[in-house]
Formats: structure tokens, C-alpha cells, sequence
């Protein structure tokens, strides 16, 4: 339905390696879910078998801290992160939760709490819901730092968390997405715990390449809420990429760009009018009507079960550049500009391999 | 010859441990405390000289001892350990100004060390995840003991642009923390019921006592120009400190945090002012590569481990209770 406007004038140069990879993902989905996948989280599986020692290896939480730079430390964490999830029961993880046993790191993230509690919350909107597919994966990095650039859509936020189980559960290092929200995030209360919780903090430059120098994938949604809460009728229309300050940061690292396109979370909330007066009262940047919001309160909240698909793109690597090209507006305009084009062209590509919004 | 140096705020428990630590150091022939009132107990190989740093006194004091070092911990953290906000500030503020213009009148002096503290950053949801010590703060403290001590910072920073012969280091600390210290946290962290702000789980970083006067004393025997970050390593969640302690929790809504925690508190020792529920709320972490690379001080006790050695002290003095 809401594809027809959309006309593709990119050539198909690109090989259809997307097309490709979309095989593997859906052959994955029809097997089932990979790994073992509790019914409910607070019911411990019978099995739970004391006999495994919980070998925890006590990772470092101040990596950044460490004059040593890069590289695959931030991969080790990933590794240590799973262990438990083969060896331990969940009476005994909820043991050790109670009694405060566990490391966060620096920025909140409680990888523990995101692997066994978060994610496992979201993936039934991610495999059953939206019946996401991701494309792509093979352009991120598997133990550096990389930063994914993506278009945002949807009035809530759900591409980003989209995005962060892909990495997760489809990546073959299991990936996590730290990603950069503004700071009404974090003065929201719950919302801003459980953003620190899972990996996410503030969009500014020290934190980005904090995160970046330290090995870790980071993710950016340069469109913020312009692009969240756009009406329907400007779908998969890329807003203004803010002040490409993630750009700056990438070329101070070094760290690739990865342009990513979202396809499906326009269509989950069709914001049909924007309620200026209200969002004013309550300090939101928008506050979104939608054929279901608020007329049928809290039902209103579900989102339609659209077609999602997830396309990480071709790197664009930013380490060949001169010194202090960070800091050179238009190095940075121009790189900006390159990964928008991508990301744009990506969504076009995206939706004509769509079979529909909700097929 | 050995050094002299002069501590301020000795009669207080982290101001005499210091002076105690200073005075065994062989490198250091003389230590002078100073303090408005007497310490508890006599301090070892200290000569106390009871005196108030808001009067000139103390300048004639230092002139005569030709004093080349002087450690400032004399900054007070909460209005109950001075009787009162006016009196704190004016200890805090005029205190440190009377303190300086000694320092500086005193030509034998070389080095000042000042403790001051991590809440100079402020704490809010603009903050960057860690601070380093170039960072300005984005939501400046506005009360207490924080404004105090960004003002005191400011006479430092004044001082040492008069006195650039002087080498001038300012220690930002995280909390202390540890099996001894007292301090508005170890009061909050020992209310029977804890409040915390619904919705929010603020990162915090501590610092072991013992870790906290080693650092004062690196930078008194090497002193270093410049303003140092000390922190233990890593960040606890507040949610995880409270489960390490042990501790039953209400969770209020911010609007109402400040009153329930007065009511929660009765000796009024844990600090529910705005600025600390600030802190509550949002949390903050420091970076400390400057403390490890150019203090080449690095803590013995993680902000985990240092946390612990509170809780288990804090357990065994129940039992001695029971």
C-alpha cells in the first residue's frame, strides 16, 4: 500500500548481496530460535543443574580507563557475558541479582540484565511481530569499533531496539549496540534506567568516542526527533542529519561508518497529526494521533504488525583521512552527506524487495 | 632538612588519619594541624595548633613554622558537622580565602594540596558518562556544599596564578567510602529503609578511605600541578549497592524525595539536599587516567571492593550492637 509512491532511481549496481544474505536469515527463522529460550523469565527450568560451577570471569568495567587502547577486549566482555546463559540456571542467576552480585560498566550497562532480561523481552516482536529481516551483517565488524548510522521512524523508538537484537542475535559475535539517545532519555524516569542498563547513553562527543575507542559498535540516529516523529506521509523520507557530529567523532577514531536502513517502522504508528498544545504541556517534542492513538487509550499503543527489514550497509571507512579532518566542516558536511545518500538509497532498494508494508 | 607541612581540618576523622600518615613519613620532619576545635585524641607526632583558618592567626602560624607545604582538607561537607548552613559556608568559603592569602604572604611555601570533591561536576541527564577534569560542568551545582566547593576551586585557581611559584593540586574525589568513614552516604546507606528516586538508577564511584589520604600524600610527596580525578575503579548501580548492603528500599518520585528522606532520617545525617538528590537521581563517574598517568597514583580497592568493606564493617557493628 504505502510503497507505491516510492520510485527507486537507483541502478541495481549493487550487487543483490543483500538479496543474498536473506536466504540464511529466513532459513535460521524457519529452524526456530536458536539457543535455549526460556518460556517465562521468572520460572527457572527444571534442569537448572547446580553441578555447573558459575564460572564468572569478572570482566574489567574500566576499560576506557586503561591506557591501552582498542581492540578486542570489548569482545572478550561479549564472550564472558554469555557463559552464563549455557552454564547457569536462572534460580541461581536471580540469586546472585538479589544479592547485587554482578558488574555493570561504566556507562550502567549490565550486560547480564540486556542478554537474559531486555532482549529476551523485545525478540518476540522482533522474530513474531515484525518478522524482522536483516541483511547485511557481514559489513560490521566483528571485534572493533564501529558506528552505525541509521534512519529513525516510528514515534517510539522501537528501530533502534530493532536494530540492537539484530546485532545481537544475528551477528556472529552477538554485537552489542550502544547507542547515543538525547537527554530527554535520560531525565525520563524508567526509560533513562533502563537505557543505561542496556548499553545506551548521551549523544555527545566524549561518550561516542569513549565507546568507539574502546572497540565497542555504536549506534546513532542523526535524524533524532524529527525523524521519530514525522507525519506518515513523509515515510522514508530522510530528515536533516543534525550537525553530523557523529561524523567527527568517527574520524577521530577511526572507527567505519556503517549507513543502515530501517525499513518497517514507519508504518507502526501512522502519525497521522501531531497534538502541538499537548506535547507543549508535557514538555515532548511531539505528541502523536495516530487511527488507533489516543482514541483506544492504551490499545493504541500496539504497534501494527508491519514487515520489517534491516539492510547494514557497505563500511565507509573514515581512517585514510588527514589528522584534525574532524575538524574540518567540510570533510565532515560532505561525509555526512555521503552516508545519508547511502542510507537513502538503501531504503529505496529495501522497499521494492518488500513484498508490502504488512506482508 | 625535612618538610613541614600544614593540614587543615585535623580534628575531623579523614584530617587527623592524614596528619597521623604525613607525620610517620620520613621525608616530612614536622606536620602542624590545624582545626577550630581539639581533636578527640592526641594525633600522633603532630603539633596541634588550634586556630581558626577564617582569622588571620593562621598566617603568623605558618610564617613562624616556615610552613612549605599545606594540605587543605578543611572544606566541610554537611551543615549538621558546623551547626549550621551560614557557619559551613563561611568555614567552606571565607575559610579557604583566609587560608590562601596566608599561603600566599608566606614565602616558604611551596606546594598546596586541596581535597575537594567530584560534585563540583554537578550531576543531571546532559552529563557525559565520565568526567575528565577539563570538562565543564553541564548542570552547575547551585547549593551546599558542592557550590562551596566550586567556589573554593575558584580561589585555588586564583591563588595559583598569583603564586605561580607554588605548585598547586587540586584532588576531586569521589565519595569516600570504607570500613571507618562517615560521611552523609554511609548515613544514607545505613537508614533502615532506603529511599531511592522512582525510575532512576544513578552509577556511582567511590573511593576507600585508605585509597583517598594515599592519594592526598602522592601528591604531597611528588606534588604535581593540575587538577586530578580520584575515583576507585569501575561504577556500582545504585540498586546494586543497596542489594550488596543488604538494604530494604522505598522508591519515591523525585518531587517528593527530599521530604520523605528527612523523615526516613532522623539524626539528619544523611544529605537529602537538592544537590544530593541530584546526585540520587543521576548519578556521575569520573575519568581517572589523569590520577593513574600523570599522579601515578592508582587505587588499591575498586569502587566495588571499597563499597564492601563498608558493608561488611557496617554488618559486623550490628552484630556488636546485638
Amino acid at each position: 500500500m504505502p510503497d507505491a509512491d516510492v520510485i527507486p532511481f537507483a541502478s541495481p549496481g549493487d550487487p543483490d548481496r543483500a538479496g543474498g544474505a536473506v536466504g540464511p536469515s529466513k532459513a535460521a527463522r524457519l529452524v526456530g530460535n536458536t539457543g535455549p529460550q526460556p518460556a517465562s523469565p521468572t520460572v527457572p527450568p527444571a534442569s537448572a543443574s547446580p553441578a555447573v560451577p558459575a564460572v564468572r570471569a569478572r570482566r574489567s568495567t574500566d576499560a576506557p580507563d586503561v591506557p591501552v587502547p582498542v581492540a578486542s577486549e570489548p569482545h572478550e566482555v561479549i564472550t564472558d557475558a554469555e557463559i552464563p546463559l549455557d552454564g547457569e540456571g536462572w534460580l541461581e542467576f536471580a540469586r546472585r541479582r538479589i544479592s547485587g552480585d554482578y558488574s555493570v560498566d561504566d556507562f550502567g550497562f549490565d550486560p547480564e540484565l540486556t542478554d537474559r532480561v531486555l532482549l529476551t523481552l523485545v525478540r518476540p516482536l522482533y522474530r513474531s511481530w515484525f518478522r524482522v529481516e536483516t541483511t547485511g551483517l557481514e559489513n560490521v565488524p566483528s571485534a572493533s569499533g564501529a558506528l552505525v548510522v541509521a534512519n529513525h521512524s516510528g514515534v517510539i523508538a522501537l528501530d533502534s531496539v530493532m536494530a540492537q537484537v539484530a546485532l545481537h542475535d544475528e551477528h556472529p559475535a552477538h554485537r552489542h549496540l550502544r547507542m547515543l539517545g538525547a537527554n530527554l532519555v535520560f531525565q525520563t524516569p524508567f526509560m533513562g534506567e533502563v537505557a543505561r542498563k542496556a548499553g545506551h547513553t548521551l549523544a555527545c562527543h566524549p561518550d561516542a568516542e569513549r565507546l568507539l575507542a574502546a572497540g565497542e559498535i555504536v549506534g546513532v540516529w542523526p535524524e533524532g526527533f524529527k525523524g521519530v516523529g514525522k507525519p506518515f506521509g513523509q515515510r522514508y523520507k530522510l530528515q536533516r542529519f543534525g550537525r553530523g557530529g557523529f561524523v567527527s567523532a568517527a574520524l577521530r577514531t577511526g572507527a567505519p561508518i556503517i549507513p543502515t536502513a530501517i525499513v518497517g517502522a514507519e508504518e507502526i504508528y501512522p502519525m497521522i497529526g501531531n497534538a502541538k498544545t499537548i506535547a507543549r504541556i508535557f514538555g515532548l517534542p511531539y505528541f502523536p494521533i495516530t487511527p488507533t492513538f489516543p482514541w483506544f487509550g492504551p490499545l493504541g499503543l500496539i504497534p501494527l504488525p508491519s514487515k520489517w527489514m534491516i539492510h547494514f550497509g557497505e563500511p565507509i571507512r573514515t581512517d585514510h583521512f588527514p589528522e584534525g579532518a574532524a575538524d574540518d566542516p567540510m570533510v565532515v558536511f560532505n561525509l555526512t552527506d555521503q552516508v545519508r545518500e547511502q542510507i537513502q538509497q538503501s531504503l529505496y532498494r529495501l522497499l521494492v524487495k518488500r513484498p508490502s508494508a504488512f506482508g | 632538612m625535612g618538610r613541614t607541612v600544614l593540614v587543615t581540618g585535623v580534628s575531623r576523622y579523614l584530617g587527623g588519619r592524614k596528619a597521623a600518615l604525613l607525620a610517620a613519613d620520613p621525608q616530612i620532619s614536622t606536620v602542624i594541624g590545624v582545626d577550630v576545635v581539639a581533636p578527640e585524641s592526641p594525633i600522633v607526632g603532630t603539633e596541634f595548633v588550634r586556630a581558626d583558618i577564617r582569622n588571620p592567626v593562621i598566617a603568623k602560624v605558618m610564617g613562624e613554622a616556615s610552613v612549605d607545604t599545606v594540605v587543605h582538607m578543611g572544606v566541610i561537607a554537611t551543615p549538621k558537622q558546623a551547626g549550621g548552613r551560614s557557619t559551613m559556608k563561611e568555614i567552606n568559603v571565607i575559610g579557604t580565602m583566609q587560608l590562601l592569602a596566608a599561603c600566599q604572604r608566606t614565602p616558604s611555601v611551596r606546594s598546596l594540596v586541596v581535597k575537594s570533591t567530584a560534585a563540583v561536576y554537578g550531576s543531571g541527564p546532559k552529563d557525559p558518562a565520565k568526567f575528565t577534569e577539563d570538562m565543564e560542568p553541564r548542570h552547575s551545582p547551585s547549593s551546599g556544599w558542592p557550590k562551596d566547593s566550586v567556589e573554593v576551586e575558584t580561589y585555588v585557581r586564583g591563588f595559583a596564578r598569583r603564586r605561580p611559584d607554588v605548585s598547586v593540586t587540586t584532588l576531586r574525589f569521589a565519595n569516600f567510602i570504607g570500613p571507618r568513614v562517615q560521611t552523609a552516604l554511609t548515613a544514607y546507606f545505613s537508614l533502615p529503609l532506603v529511599p531511592t528516586v522512582l525510575g532512576f538508577d544513578p552509577r556511582m564511584q567511590f573511593i576507600h578511605e585508605d585509597d583517598g589520604l594515599e592519594a592526598i600524600r602522592a601528591a604531597v610527596l611528588s606534588p604535581r600541578q593540575g587538577t586530578f580525578n580520584i575515583a576507585g575503579r569501575g561504577v556500582v548501580m545504585l540498586s546494586q549497592a543497596i542489594r550488596r548492603a543488604q538494604r530494604q528500599t522505598v522508591a519515591v518520585p523525585s518531587l517528593l524525595f527530599g521530604t520523605v528522606g528527612r523523615t526516613l532520617s532522623p539524626t539528619g545525617l544523611a544529605d537529602f539536599s537538592p544537590e544530593a538528590v541530584r546526585y540520587l537521581t543521576y548519578g556521575r563517574a569520573l575519568d581517572t587516567r589523569a590520577m593513574h598517568r600523570t599522579l601515578g597514583f592508582d587505587p588499591a580497592w575498586t569502587t566495588e571492593d571499597a563499597f564492601l568493606s563498608f558493608v561488611q564493617r557496617h554488618d559486623a557493628a550490628e552484630v556488636d550492637v546485638a
